[in-house]
């Protein structure tokens, strides 16, 4: 079984592949892992992660400068339903539109906007950043076996802007930071998580791991 | 909810630790990796390198420090010291670091840090702020290690590097620093009260009410320390523990 990480110029893919090196170990996967910014790559293989750092634009708009990756995607992901993970801004270019300076259209296979958080508390800073627990809006397997809500694990955060969904159906988790913040969100084939599973010690691993075995 | 994260901070040069380590069994600890990973398992929230290599030959050493600590830590990993230009913090990116800390680029050239933000965005660009206080309720800029006075305000720095997209700051008072008196509140607080980015308190770690006051009465949202923990005096896990009792909601997933 065959995952590729695309590479197209954004941020650190070292210690997302080395999760899911890691994962695949401790979980007794077969599967291989490979960072590519190749196209053909994206077409051979069963699942795709989809990372992002940095601004909505700048990663749409990375995505598009390697020749025929989002069509790639398009296909791959909507049509073919091959597994997908979207990590961040990965995640929020699921989304129809994306807010932060400018407006960018992004893959529209998630209906909502992404829009900058608006803690209810103002001494609470932006970015949202460091450890919070998840509350489950709804069972999904990704995070089997993982003990969610208050008391459960935790998962790292860091983002400014977060997936204002246009219906609440594709919801998984939110995170409490003075208001429900967008933090993980499916549909289908596709999953999309908000923090950084690959900096998320035991969650993130487990995480992975489940990705690594889902049979949407 | 949101935790407090508490950040062990280890000095590094030429690929090696100084200050030695002393907290636990390790087989080399003088070894950054291996210290990264029993951190790791101790529970830290986020792991902070400071590369004080001497000489330029032996730079490239930290970015395979940073490339084997990826390897085996899940967890935030925040690289500073010799941070110059944007190929400085591409390369340490892609070992495996997920922030940055600049601290005398950031002094020298404002426009580096909107050049940093832009490029990489601000989730991974820290600036790293060394005041002295020089009159009641002012500090200013010190750079190399707080020999180097600037002239510049630390509070006008601070609001001058967030509004360029610097999106967290990392305040050490020098007044303080190896001393074990406990942070300066009042500089924290004149800091964390004036900007809307995350705040990491250092300098001055000697107790673990020190860690407290950091966040309560300073307002930070990370506390970072080095000798507390490299020498063995408390444990990630008293530390979190103690916090926690006084009211501080921690993350305790591995404790």
């Amino acid at each position: 079984m065959s995952v590729v990480i695309i590479d197209y110029g954004s941020g650190n893919l070292h210690s997302a592949a080395k999760a899911f090196e890691r994962a695949k170990r401790d979980s007794g996967s077969n599967a291989t892992i490979e960072v590519t910014s190749d196209p053909g790559h994206v077409r051979r293989a069963e699942r795709i992660v989809l990372p992002g750092v940095a601004a909505f634009r700048d990663c749409r708009d990375g995505l598009r400068a390697v020749s025929g990756m989002w069509e790639t995607l398009e296909e791959e992901v909507t049509r073919r339903g091959k597994p997908f993970l979207g990590i961040c801004v990965g995640m929020q270019l699921m989304a129809t539109r994306g807010l932060e300076h400018v407006e960018t259209q992004g893959f529209n296979w998630i209906a909502g906007d992404v829009k900058v958080i608006d803690p209810k508390d103002p001494s609470l800073k932006i970015p949202h950043m460091g450890w919070n627990t998840l509350d489950v809006a709804r069972p999904h397997a990704l995070f089997d076996g993982i003990p969610l809500g208050s008391q459960g694990l935790h998962a790292y955060f860091v983002h400014s802007y977060h997936m204002a969904l246009a219906n609440k159906a594709p919801l998984v988790a939110t995170a409490d930071y003075g208001g429900a913040v967008t933090a993980f969100i499916a549909r289908d084939n596709m999953a999309g998580s908000q923090f950084h599973p690959e900096k998320s010690q035991s969650l993130g691993l487990a995480l992975i791991a489940n990705f690594l075995k889902w049979r949407p | 909810m949101l935790k407090a994260r508490i950040i062990p901070c280890l000095d590094v040069k030429d690929g090696r630790v100084v200050k030695g380590v002393n907290f636990v069994n390790l087989r080399d600890a003088g070894d950054p990796v291996e210290i990264a990973k029993a951190y790791d398992k101790a529970g830290a929230d986020e792991l902070c390198f400071l590369d004080i290599t001497a000489t330029h030959e032996n730079r490239g050493i930290i970015f395979d420090v940073v490339k084997r600590t990826a390897e085996a830590c899940f967890m935030p990993l925040t690289v500073g010291g010799g941070v110059r230009s944007t190929e400085d913090i591409r390369k340490l990116l892609l070992a495996g670091a997920d922030k940055v800390s600049i601290n005398t680029a950031a002094v020298k050239s404002r426009d580096f840090v909107r050049q940093a933000a832009e490029k990489f965005g601000s989730q991974c660009v820290v600036v790293a702020i060394d005041a002295k206080q020089v009159s009641p309720g002012q500090w200013q800029i010190f750079t190399h290690g707080g020999r180097n006075p600037t002239g510049i305000d630390a509070i006008a720095f601070a609001r001058e590097v967030v509004a360029l997209g610097a999106g967290e700051l990392l305040v050490t008072s020098m007044d303080r620093d190896g001393t074990g008196r406990g942070f300066d509140i009042a500089l924290m607080r004149a800091i964390t009260d004036e900007v809307r980015v995350p705040v990491i308190a250092s300098g001055g770690v000697g107790t673990l009410d020190h860690l407290v006051e950091g966040i309560k009465d300073g307002h930070a949202t990370a506390v970072l320390a080095a000798s507390i923990f490299h020498f063995g005096t408390f444990t990630i896990a008293e530390a979190k523990n103690h916090m926690a009792h006084r009211g501080i909601p921690m993350r305790r997933d591995s404790l």
